[in-house]
């Protein structure tokens, strides 16, 4: 039922385009603030569908997702948590279904931030995955199956003095046990006892400072979670083939949920977010149609 | 003194991190790491700095009495509140039997965290979409070459990178065209654009870097390069 309604309000939505594609071209272009309502509504109204869209696999995330499967189960992953809450709608998602994935492959989670917001955010990952009832089954002990290390200042440099020991960056996790006394931590001295590191990122420092020290100066395997804004930035590093894979945005996080078989919020927002853009396109060509009129006509 | 000491620390550092990159050996590894972990706390120094300089910012506006001074009481009173909050959680778990951290779920900080901070930030953040709708639908106009070319690559990447306009071909062929014509175009044309961008940036910042290092640019002490 809700699904009807909200195709049907989405039909309509598409109609009453038609009537601004008219007054446009009479001179007579929308306010902003209808251009917000329409954005709203074709945001908001796909949050109640239950549609699956057909969502292809893109070749980075596929990539990603296969050097992931060719860990062996109970590998060493670090997880970086490089961003803050406003970038959380898009990194969250992708972050969740990572740590899912981590957990029921039984990785042993090594947590960081390099924002001071990370950690905190890695936590509510963390609660969301612990939800799942095959997670809940394998009754994961903190400080054994995956331990937080919290926040450090320090920017690239920190993972520069990484490199050489983590304890010299990490003398405490966040819950301020000593790092020689958490059990998961007593083999680990630096990158090279790391099987994979996962960065999610929305700005700097992150997935380039990653790459640029933890990659190129220690030889970590490093895959990335981005934000659609910061992807393209990235771009350069993941074709000369310092990064395995990449999740690129809310599209990337979708995919990912499906690759992986953890369907979470990803796979409900790309919704909202393709009926967005598909608004968004038509206005700009309503936009443009318009001012070929214009021009036409003085000519 | 005053030009000469930060003079020799800027150089002498900068020298270090330069030679340990390709010698990463005694001296040079362990004097990379021992500046690196300074690095660390002046960087948390400078965290200080921005919220003391916040502070000052706010202060000065609530006493200039301008228009927009209750912006600032706001700025005020929240940084109050986190601190309070914070410091009291921080050292109750402190103290605690066992210990807690401050952003433990059980603390008042972190429910101001989670259900006040995170959903306003990402409210100011989620606004950009509606900027750019209005802005793309007002000025994004295919007015000469460059700028149609723009507006095709993001015409393709909008409807690509959602399954948008392989969902409206689905009836025609299930192979996801404009998903791979994104994909190509954010493999080749933006990598290119990229990699030209980060060479340009790159080579400003050595040549940046040698000036500073050998004391030639001076500005950041307050002297003229």
């Amino acid at each position: 039922m809700a699904n009807t309604i909200s195709i049907i309000l989405l039909i309509l939505l598409g109609l009453s385009l038609v009537y601004v594609l008219v007054r446009t071209l009479k001179g007579n272009p929308i306010g902003r603030r209808i251009v917000f309502l329409y954005v709203a509504i074709a945001a908001a109204i796909p949050l109640f569908m239950d549609l699956e869209v057909p969502l292809p696999i893109t070749t980075d995330v596929r990539n990603l997702y296969d050097a992931l499967e060719k860990l062996p189960d109970g590998s060493k992953v670090m997880a970086a948590f490089d961003y803050d809450p406003p970038s959380a709608p898009e990194l969250q998602p992708m972050a969740v279904a990572f740590m899912k994935y981590a957990f029921k492959r039984d990785f042993k989670i090594i947590i960081m931030g390099l924002w001071p917001q990370g950690p905190i955010q890695a936590n509510m990952a963390i609660d969301e995955a612990m939800q799942d009832p095959e997670i809940a089954a394998k009754n994961l002990q903190y400080g054994v199956d995956y331990v937080n290390l919290g926040f450090q200042s320090g920017n690239e440099f920190v993972i520069q003095s990484m490199g050489t020991a983590f304890k010299t960056m990490f003398p405490k996790d966040y819950r301020t046990t000593p790092y020689d006394s958490i059990p998961l931590m007593r083999n680990i001295v630096n990158f090279s006892n790391i099987d994979f590191v996962m960065n999610f990122s929305s700005g700097e420092p992150g997935t380039i400072q990653w790459v640029q020290i933890a990659v190129d100066r220690f030889g970590s395997v490093l895959g990335a979670g981005n934000t659609a804004v910061q992807a393209p930035q990235v771009y350069p590093y993941l074709r000369a083939g310092q990064m395995v894979g990449l999740l690129g945005g809310m599209s990337g996080a979708a995919e990912f949920e499906k690759i992986t078989a953890e369907k979470g919020k990803a796979s409900t927002f790309i919704l909202s977010q393709m009926i967005a853009h598909a608004i968004v396109i038509i206005l700009i060509l309503i936009g443009n149609v318009a001012y070929f009129s214009e021009k036409r006509k003085k000519k | 003194m005053r030009r000469e000491i930060p003079l020799i620390i800027t150089t002498v550092t900068g020298l270090v991190f330069a030679i340990s990159y390709f010698i990463p050996h005694m001296p040079f590894g362990n004097s990379e790491n021992i500046f690196g972990e300074w690095i660390s706390i002046v960087q948390a120094f400078a965290i200080w700095l921005g919220v003391l300089n916040l502070v000052k910012v706010s202060i000065d506006k609530i006493l200039s009495k301008k228009g927009d001074a209750y912006y600032s009481y706001i700025v005020i009173i929240s940084l109050g509140i986190m601190l309070i909050v914070g410091f009291w959680d921080g050292l109750s778990g402190l103290y605690a039997d066992p210990p807690y951290p401050v952003i433990d779920d059980s603390t008042s900080f972190y429910w101001i965290f989670k259900n006040i901070y995170t959903p306003l930030t990402s409210t100011m953040f989620a606004m950009l979409a509606f900027f750019v709708a209005s802005a793309s639908y007002r000025a994004f106009r295919a007015r000469n070459f460059q700028a149609t070319l723009l507006l095709i690559a993001g015409f393709f990447v909008m409807g690509g990178r959602v399954p948008l306009f392989d969902l409206m071909i689905s009836g025609i062929t299930d192979v996801p065209v404009f998903s791979h014509f994104a994909d190509w175009i954010m493999t080749y044309p933006n990598t290119a654009g990229q990699r030209a961008i980060m060479i340009g940036i790159a080579l400003g910042i050595m040549s940046s870097s040698l000036r500073i290092i050998l004391g030639i640019e001076r500005s950041h002490i307050g002297g003229k390069s």
